[in-house]
């Protein structure tokens, strides 16, 4: 009977180890500790993005210094990225070994999925309201925004399963920089809201030739009339404007609908006709427009700064930059009266960890991103927006708005108008569904334009069938059949197990094979000996 | 005895060529149905090809959101080189994948900010194996023959490292300096007074390769000789591979 107990114990423990493994049952909820204790030190990692843009960098490493210095005890390291998708990877990859940065730069849709794993993400909700610690917290260090102070619109991007994961860092939207210039040398007038038929009769327009195939509007070989760099959003807009399905809010998938099949075909049309063409395909809207070779170029207007004959940052050489006229207008619109662009730019959450002194040193840190002082030099960067009306409404931001034009660094007019559309337009801007895998939907929606548009370049016929075998591969490809969305409360795959693990596990496995035969053979020969004796 | 000698000589020696694999490869040879270098250039934008080359360079392996695995390499045959970009390849070939493997691969050839590529290409691993020499290319910097040159294996020889920026620094991380160790390497060199940025690109040649750190090392002044790919963007962006002291 001693011998079964002795076994049994012996397989619970082991059960216990294996079931502990690959974080499955994940940390603690975070709970906000009473008191920060300043006796101990930390040393917090912070991922970032930034658009290779060294004014970022040093922004980043000012802020860190300058919260250094209010927090002695709190070492911030910081690791920069320059794409979202890198970051991604990376947080998930890490979720596994629970080796996640403490603060990160991402995107709504990104967390969704992290969210995927326990107590991954720090809900922030009763951070936010905590009077010691919380948004303007009576013991907080620096002058940080309250709750109210930021932007609602922007905040409420952050909520979503029940809780705000994160809060907004910068917001920016799509902008059209259009050559003026080439627009009225075809005969047309820019109207004051944009329309997508304005643009592709423009686009067509703009294709003619002459006899040594030198295009007429520019006189060169080249000429990509309208160029669309984040073809996901392209597709997303559309559908917005058009009150068409897209998602639901618990990750139903609509998108393949018939509306979404009629704008794939204009694309086709378009591009048949020479007259469209995408980033991934061709590459940086902003080369080609600043080149004269580009006339409708669509980007973010955190990429203002790339824009215009006089962009400070150019990436062609000086002699093939055209002087031209840019206007900065807001995306194509199908209602023109009731505009809709998006809302996109980085958020930044909390990772929670087993150390609860921590995690809140992780989110003090998180609020100093939101003062003034960051906030405003960071907007400055790019045609980026302040994400509370404390830093919008100063006036040190008022000022730095008002003096657009005064010279083509600080004050590019490109740039500060790109910054200027947002904030006109913030009631009209949207975000979509966020889910366990809104991530790969929104990569689907993009995909399904490029794959049209490549498909028509070479030559290839896009119909109906077409349409409805690109739906079905979307649909495998991204998983977007109903098998991912298990809903953030839900368990999702993480992946395989990543090679540590897996040689932990195998180690595991064979230390214990020892022991049970080590024991086994010893209770085979204490019971040869009883029998002997 | 000395017959004895020789004749295992010439034994070893013939059989160390066929070791190699390389002394019959003629690195022009195409199987039916496959492009000369010729034709593949001659081909139109967003046309089918199909080509056959040899491996330089392997460029990074990665996995996409959507767990398919991709790779991209730098081939040549012995006329021209082609780029593959992102070719959806498994890791168990990717590192069966070596310098000179021999490729079939069938893509599409595209164009991205000037730089021809093949894209969303398949491939077939072919039995030859083929190592190009580096071509010097140093005399054709600045003129518009370079060009024909597009991605193959170069050789630069007696440039003059200049100033990556205002602050005079030899090198800078990222093209702006706003990067940090691991990120591409850009750094500028000269040669009869025009300047020219070159590139270690990460992916290529990471941290701890050599060539990451010989770039670290390089002073204003310094003399040196440098080989890699003839990579394009917007002009000229030379991947490097290697730098040494100019001899």
């Amino acid at each position: 009977m001693r011998k079964l107990i002795s076994v049994l114990l012996l397989l619970a423990v082991m059960a216990s180890m294996f079931t502990g493994c690959h974080g499955t049952k994940g940390l603690p909820a975070f709970e906000i500790p009473a008191e920060f204790d300043t006796a101990r030190n930390y040393e917090i990692t912070f991922w970032a993005k930034n658009d290779t843009n060294k004014t970022q960098t040093e922004i980043y490493a000012k802020a860190i210094a300058d919260f250094e210095a209010l927090y002695p005890n709190i070492k911030v390291n910081l690791r920069l990225y320059t794409d979202y998708g890198k970051i991604y990877n990376d947080v998930i990859t890490n979720i596994a070994t629970q080796t996640t940065p403490n603060v990160c730069i991402t995107y709504p849709d990104h967390i969704a999925t992290y969210l995927t794993g326990t107590n991954v993400v720090v809900p922030l909700d009763e951070l936010f309201v905590d009077e010691k610690y919380g948004l303007g917290g009576s013991e907080v260090k620096f002058d940080a925004p309250t709750a109210e102070e930021i932007i609602p619109k922007f905040l409420e991007e952050c909520a979503f399963s029940g809780s705000h994961y994160a809060l907004p860092y910068m917001r920016s939207t799509e902008a059209c920089y259009v050559n003026k210039t080439y627009v009225e040398k075809l005969g047309f007038t820019l109207p004051e809201t944009l329309t997508w038929d304005f643009i592709w009769e423009v686009s067509e327009a703009a294709t003619e030739k002459d006899a040594e195939e030198n295009y007429l509007v520019n006189g060169q070989k080249v000429m990509l009339p309208f160029i669309y760099k984040s073809t996901d959003n392209m597709m997303i807009s559309a559908l917005k404007q058009l009150d068409a399905g897209y998602s639901t809010d618990a990750g139903e998938i609509l998108i393949f609908n018939d509306t979404t099949k009629k704008f794939l075909m204009d694309v086709a049309e378009s591009t048949s006709k020479g007259a469209f063409t995408t980033f991934k395909i061709t590459g940086y809207p902003a080369n080609f427009l600043n080149a004269g070779q580009c006339i409708f170029a669509i980007d973010s207007t955190a990429g203002a700064t790339w824009m215009g004959s006089d962009a400070p940052l150019v990436d062609i050489a000086e002699e093939d930059i055209v002087e031209f006229e840019t206007v900065v207008m807001g995306i194509p619109q199908y209602d023109t009266e009731n505009p809709k662009m998006i809302s996109q730019g980085p958020s930044v959450c909390v990772f929670n960890k087993a150390d609860s002194q921590e995690v809140l040193a992780s989110w003090l840190f998180t609020q100093f991103l939101l003062t003034n002082e960051v906030q405003i030099a960071y907007s400055q960067t790019e045609g980026y927006v302040p994400v509370t009306s404390k830093a919008q409404e100063s006036a040190e931001y008022i000022d730095y708005m008002s003096r657009g034009g005064e010279d083509n660094d600080l004050y590019y007019d490109v740039k500060i108008k790109a910054a200027q559309l947002l904030i006109d337009n913030t009631a009209n801007t949207f975000v979509t569904p966020v889910f366990n895998g809104s991530a790969s939907l929104r990569s689907a929606a993009g995909q399904m334009i490029e794959e049209v548009t490549k498909s028509i370049r070479r030559s290839q016929t896009v119909d109906d069938a077409y349409i409805e075998e690109l739906y079905a591969d979307m649909t495998s490809l991204y998983r977007l059949d109903g098998s991912r969305q298990t809903g953030s409360g839900e368990k999702a795959e993480l992946g395989a197990l990543p090679p540590m693990a897996v040689g932990l596990i195998t180690g595991l496995v064979v230390v214990w094979g020892l022991i049970i035969t080590y024991a086994a053979t010893e209770a085979y020969k204490r019971n040869k000996k009883k029998t002997k004796n | 005895m000395k017959k004895l000698l020789i004749l295992l000589l010439t034994l070893c020696l013939t059989l160390g060529m066929f070791a190699c694999g390389e002394a019959d490869v003629d690195p022009n040879a195409k199987s039916e149905g496959t492009m000369t270098y010729a034709e593949f250039a001659a081909a139109a934008l967003d046309t089918e090809v199909t080509i056959e080359a040899f491996v330089q360079a392997k460029q990074g392996w990665w996995t996409d959101d959507q767990g398919i695995s991709k790779a991209t390499f730098y081939t040549q045959d012995g006329e021209g080189a082609y780029f593959i970009y992102d070719m959806p390849c498994s890791e168990e070939d990717y590192n069966k994948m070596s310098v000179g493997t021999k490729i079939r691969v069938k893509g599409f050839k595209a164009a991205w900010e000037g730089e021809v590529e093949i894209i969303d290409a398949t491939y077939e691993i072919l039995e030859e194996t083929w190592v190009a020499e580096p071509t010097d290319v140093t005399a054709l910097l600045g003129t518009d023959t370079l060009i024909n040159h597009q991605n193959k294996f170069v050789s630069f020889k007696g440039m003059t490292v200049e100033a990556a920026n205002e602050s005079g620094a030899a090198f800078l991380y990222k093209w702006d300096g706003s990067g940090q160790e691991g990120d591409d390497l850009y750094f500028n060199v000269s040669l009869n007074g025009t300047t020219y940025s070159f590139t270690v690109e990460s992916y290529l040649c990471g941290s701890d390769t050599e060539v990451y750190s010989a770039v670290k090392n390089l002073k204003v002044g310094d003399k040196i000789d440098m080989e890699g790919f003839l990579y394009w963007y917007n002009g000229v962006n030379p991947h490097i591979t290697s730098v040494t002291a100019a001899k």
